[in-house]
């Protein structure tokens, strides 16, 4: 037994109390708690991830109580991957809410640093619990937290807010009822146990049911189309260091718990050959990806354009997962890493813009590329990337899905790959255009179009720079971490 | 035999009733204080779920009777069939909890909204949102 699996989400916790308590002292001192929190959790999830790539799986039994009966943690590359990525994020992101939220929220500093670190906590929670029903007390800290971080930017940002607690807790009702079909058919919670016990009863209505609450839950919490309804507001009205924050990691880890479903608890035949439930994603999230990028290419406010791309992205990761064979497993779990990168360089972006000038509709941005050299440049750069031109880390995870298509003969998902590729680059070609080509606008006040401060601008070009090196180095992540987690496939 | 269905497991029928209503309040009122009604009773439905699925049931001298509360009594002794589970008890607490805090946090965000529009109908929010 080891301690690290849970040494990753209590140190947000931790410092979710202490920075509370500091914060009623000074507070600035809840920013440093946040910061110092995040950054252990780092090194902690880093830490495992290179010991699990070298010694193997690491497990800690919650309280010293063996499994099947005490709470298992489980470190294996997947979710140390997993928990890395949140918690990187999540370091870069507090860095750049400083000043982001003493611009926009001055008064509501010490509890937004604290809701970000529980929600960092339910989202690691969720990557290293390996019990169902832990993982539905994280879901939920996961949720509470973003329900209220989400809920602070006004009162259009309330009733987003509101829709999505509706509709959050419909997904984890869901989840949790799926979870009870399980427990009351094999009489465990331990995923691991389950798995041992669940292919017996593959045949019982009951399991069938659990499935379908499952999949339907965790579905509407990642936002698969079409059950993103909550989302485009939700991304929208939020405050930018939040919006920064929950936009590129919230849906992912809902999307990794989906994985963990259908590699670890039931076994992937059960999913493809049993139950159509990886066609229904499939063509599900294939039909997300068109509509999706076709609405975002209609929205002027920058935000709402990056909320309905996500929505497509997302659809991506549910693609690579419909087309379940290992090239789409791996195209879905790199794309979950890229597209964290380039949707919270994108938001942050979206973020300084709004801190420097107030605007937020794209035909205001004519003009800015000369004004904001840097800031724009990295815009460029996730562009590219989103669009899909190598050596960007986009290019990659898409390269992978239409290998997995073809693999898999499935001419309709690579077209729809292609086509996309095409739609994101008429939306994002036409932002570059008002950027870059277009002059500046008349109203719009030439000495407030200036870069972010560095605090801001250091973020998103640490995370500009990361979509170049995870495109360079995306080989070594793959035949590294995500080939392995794999092996239930082949 | 399908009334000894309905007798042992009556509440499975009330909790899926329950669901339902749940469902149609949050998805079919035009009122978020009606849609947040909808939501408790729709999560108090899987709370049910899982206390009944607790029970146990055990024949004695041809007579069918329910597990006792799980706390070991001298007179029935240490077989397990004979108590109920504890274990969804302590699920469902947990659950409670969580509950009790959406539902804290879903009453914050009527009072910001009612605040900010004046209503709580979703649909003239909805148009007030959008001048």
């Amino acid at each position: 037994m080891t301690y690290l699996p849970i040494l990753i989400p209590v140190p947000l916790l931790l410092f979710a109390f202490i920075g509370t308590l500091a914060g009623l002292w000074r507070r600035s001192l809840a920013y440093g708690a946040a910061l110092l929190g995040t950054a252990i959790s780092l090194g902690v999830a880093t830490a495992g991830l290179v010991v699990v790539l070298s010694e193997g799986n690491l497990h800690h039994f919650l309280g010293g109580w063996d499994p099947p009966w005490g709470i298992e943690y489980v470190l294996d590359p997947l979710s140390a991957f997993m928990a890395m990525l949140v918690t990187f994020i999540g370091l870069v992101v507090l860095i750049y809410s400083r000043q982001s939220l003493l611009h926009e929220l001055p008064e509501r500093v010490v509890p937004l640093y604290v809701l970000k670190l529980l929600l960092l906590a339910g989202l690691t929670g969720i990557a290293v619990t390996g019990d169902l029903f832990n993982l539905y007390v994280f879901l939920e800290i996961a949720s509470l937290a973003a329900y209220a971080l989400m809920a602070v930017g006004g009162r259009q940002s309330a009733m987003a807010a509101f829709r999505y607690v509706v509709l959050g807790t419909i997904g984890g009702t869901f989840y949790l009822l799926g979870v009870g079909f399980i427990y009351f058919s094999t009489g465990t919670l331990n995923m691991a146990d389950a798995a041992q016990r669940l292919p017996a009863l593959y045949e019982s209505r009951a399991i069938m049911a659990a499935v379908a609450f499952i999949v339907l839950g965790l579905g509407l919490k990642m936002a698969l189309f079409p059950l993103h309804v909550w989302l485009p507001d939700a991304y929208t009205y939020a405050p930018s260091a939040v919006a920064g924050l929950i936009a590129p990691i919230m849906t992912k880890v809902f999307a990794y718990a989906l994985v963990r479903m259908f590699l670890t608890v039931f076994q992937p035949d059960y999913f493809r050959v049993t139950l159509p439930v990886t066609d229904i994603i499939g063509w599900l999230s294939a039909a997300g990806i068109v509509i999706a990028s076709i609405l975002a290419i209609a929205q002027r406010d920058l935000r709402r354009m990056l909320a309905y791309s996500s929505v497509a992205q997302v659809a991506y990761i549910g693609l690579g997962i419909g087309l379940a064979n290992p090239l789409g497993m791996i195209g879905a779990l790199l794309h979950i890493l890229n597209h964290a990168f380039m949707k919270a360089c994108l938001f942050l972006i979206a973020g300084g813009i709004r801190f420097r000038t107030g605007l937020v509709d794209i035909p205001l941005f004519a003009g800015f590329g000369r004004l904001m050299p840097w800031t724009m440049a990295a815009f460029t750069m996730a562009a590219l990337s989103m669009v899909g031109i190598p050596p960007a880390c986009g290019f990659f995870s898409k390269w992978y899905l239409v290998l997995a298509g073809l693999d898999a003969g499935n001419w309709v998902f690579v077209a729809v790959i292609l086509i996309s590729s095409l739609l994101n680059a008429v939306y994002f070609f036409r932002v570059l255009e008002q950027v870059y080509i277009r002059p500046l606008r008349e109203g719009v006040a030439e000495e407030q179009v200036r870069e972010p401060p560095a605090e801001m601008l250091a973020p998103i070009l640490v995370l500009a720079a990361g979509i170049i090196i995870l495109g360079i180095i995306n080989v070594v992540i793959v035949t590294q971490v995500l080939y392995p987690v794999t092996e239930p496939l082949r | 035999m399908i009334l000894e269905a309905f007798t042992d497991r009556y509440v499975y029928f009330m909790t899926v009733a329950l669901l339902i209503i749940g469902l149609y309040g949050m998805l079919g009122k035009r009122n978020l204080l009606k849609k947040l009604i909808g939501m408790i009773v729709f999560q108090t439905a899987v709370f049910l779920f899982f206390i009944e699925g607790a029970t146990k049931f055990f024949i004695e001298n041809g007579t069918k009777l329910r597990g006792s509360v799980p706390v070991i009594d001298p007179q029935l002794g240490t077989d397990p069939a004979l108590y109920v589970n504890p274990l969804p008890h302590v699920l469902i607490l947990t659950a409670i909890v969580v509950s009790v805090a959406t539902t804290g946090v879903a009453l914050a965000l009527l009072l910001t909204i009612h605040r900010g529009y004046q209503s709580l109908d979703e649909k003239v929010i909805l148009e007030r949102m959008r001048q």
